[in-house]
């Protein structure tokens, strides 16, 4: 495993290299900012951001499948991958230190947020329990989003499809799943709803840290990291 | 098989020791047949020449021995490890420069460097001394900090040559090492790989003869995914000069001529022009066998005139275009 940390280094050069990286984190960071100034950020209203967290799934759903695009499509597209896969390092460590490389570049973006949450100490009273239940359910989410980024990236050279397939996987079990379970009946619905994310985010939302998503969003995540890295795999025995 | 290391101490009667092994290798793309059932061998200090035309299946094989695509069929092994079960431990053997040299743009040549050495588990000493080492070798001290998408093709060729040295590989694979550099850069990269070839067991591919003729200590010939010939250049001169055509320029009766020489042991088939009075003979040889000494002896016993007898050698080139050709050839007739 001592090979992850240097593909993450890697990763993270690359990012902040990139002027794609500087525009997401820009434009995260303004789309959050006004949804704050909107929503939350008013004299005599609730000092917590449960209005922006409840937005956060649209926001991450569009940004980071662009974070996790160019993970593995650049490599196959400009054939750096030859070089990488002929080097004495496994599959599962190329993409363990990928996804952390995008990790902890979310992290940053998320980190940005935090000076909303500052401001709102200065003018009220934050309630810390809350924000830690919030904050680790969109590290979570992220995390998760980031996986399936990741796993499309994987699947292609071309980066626009491999960020229009997560987003569109993303979108069907962030918002369609719940509103489909309310159509179906039996096992159907009860499965929808196991699947649904936005129902296992939603739990953080309210505050509360809970081992069913929490379990959740750890499993399918690492779900989709192996399944990434099987896919690279098989890229050798082809 | 050759089976002689350059600097062997003389009279040490040692085997060479085999780096890379193959055997009925087959690789297929689909319907697609790219490596057809090669086999050959490479001994420890050998500088190989992997010789073929453009689609001959060399990246193909390359692609095989260094674990990046996975053999339809056959076995291959470097350094007695088979390259698809122990593969991590083939990858720790080889030092490759893919074919255009893909490397990450935004990267500095340093940064790049130390990435890879990371890879290969290097730690920072010996890193260091590594990247110091072979920015040495590949003169590539002046662009050590410059971003790679800012170099030229030439120069982005030797840092993969760079990387491919970093870690001091027992075996170096290079897939068409000069192609895209200037004469200048080419004459610099074969001393280089002369160079090399005293530490280090390479494998290296072209298109062109020259190239693998002037660097190399064997030569291996595919074309259309099978070998067609390999040996040391000497061996394959050899075989050129033994495939070469008699000319002799005889004075004497033409259908006696043609019939006594249609006798001597060792002619195959017999072409005659008459030019200027004389008789101008084109000999194809059967067996490689030299009959020039009986030829001469016959036109003394007859009392004719001889003027020229001399072999029409042909280059290796035209061998290799002739070899290259005729495998095409048959391919195209088989489909």
């Amino acid at each position: 495993m001592r090979n992850v940390i240097p593909v993450t280094e890697r990763e993270l050069n690359g990012y902040f290299y990139s002027p794609i990286a500087y525009g997401v984190l820009t434009i995260f960071l303004l789309v959050c900012g006004i949804f704050f100034l909107a929503t939350s950020f008013t004299p005599g209203g609730e000092a917590s951001i449960r209005e922006l967290q409840r937005l956060m799934p649209i926001i991450l759903v569009v940004f980071l499948p662009i974070v996790t695009m160019r993970l593995l499509s650049e490599e196959y597209r400009s054939g750096t991958i030859e070089t990488l896969m002929t080097a004495p390092i496994s599959e599962g460590e190329i993409i363990l230190g990928k996804y952390v490389g995008a990790f902890v570049f979310y992290l940053a973006m998320l980190g940005g947020t935090l000076l909303y949450v500052a401001l709102m100490a200065i003018f009220g009273n934050v309630d810390v329990g809350l924000l830690v239940a919030q904050y680790l359910g969109l590290v979570l989410l992220g995390g998760l989003y980031l996986a399936v980024g990741l796993f499309f990236s994987v699947c292609t050279k071309n980066q626009i499809l491999a960020a229009v397939a997560a987003v569109a996987v993303l979108v069907i079990f962030t918002f369609l799943a719940d509103w489909l379970a309310t159509r179906c009946e039996g096992v159907l619905k009860l499965l929808l709803h196991h699947l649904s994310i936005s129902e296992h985010f939603s739990v953080f939302s309210r505050g509360l840290i809970d081992i069913d998503p929490l379990i959740f969003f750890i499993t399918t995540s690492g779900l989709f990291l192996f399944f990434a890295a099987k896919v690279l795999e098989s890229r050798r025995w082809r | 098989m050759l089976a002689a290391i350059p600097f062997q101490a003389a009279g040490t009667v040692q085997e060479a020791k085999m780096m890379i092994e193959v055997k009925d290798l087959t690789k297929r793309y689909g319907p697609v047949l790219a490596v057809d059932g090669i086999s050959f061998n490479v001994d420890e200090g050998e500088i190989v020449g992997f010789l073929g035309p453009n689609g001959a299946g060399k990246t193909s094989t390359i692609r095989i021995l260094t674990c990046y695509h996975p053999a339809t069929s056959g076995m291959a092994a470097v350094g007695g490890y088979d390259v698809f079960t122990q593969s991590m431990e083939v990858r720790r053997l080889i030092g490759y420069l893919p074919e255009s040299a893909p490397l990450y743009p935004e990267m500095r040549v340093r940064e790049y460097l130390k990435f890879r050495g990371k890879l290969h588990g290097l730690d920072r000493g010996e890193r260091d001394a590594a990247i110091e080492r072979v920015v040495k070798r590949c003169w590539l001290a002046e662009f050590i900090d410059r971003p790679i998408g800012h170099l030229s093709k030439g120069m982005r060729q030797r840092v993969g040559l760079a990387d491919a040295l970093l870690c001091d590989p027992k075996v170096l694979v290079l897939d068409e090492p000069t192609i895209g550099l200037d004469p200048a850069q080419i004459r610099e990269t074969r001393n280089l790989i002369r160079e090399l070839g005293k530490r280090h067991t390479i494998l290296l591919s072209s298109h062109i003869l020259s190239e693998v003729e002037q660097t190399c200590t064997k030569i291996i010939i595919i074309a259309a995914g099978k070998l067609i010939a390999q040996g040391t250049p000497a061996e394959l001169r050899e075989q050129v000069s033994a495939e070469s055509r008699l000319i002799a320029e005889l004075r004497g009766p033409a259908d006696q001529l043609r019939h006594a020489v249609q006798q001597v042991e060792g002619v195959g088939q017999v072409d005659m022009v008459p030019v200027d009075g004389w008789h101008r003979l084109s000999i194809s040889r059967v067996g490689g066998r030299d009959v020039r000494e009986a030829l001469a002896r016959l036109a003394g016993e007859r009392g004719w005139g001889l003027r020229e007898l001399r072999r029409e050698v042909g280059s290796l080139e035209d061998y290799f275009v002739k070899v290259v050709a005729q495998q095409t050839d048959a391919e195209a007739r088989t489909r």
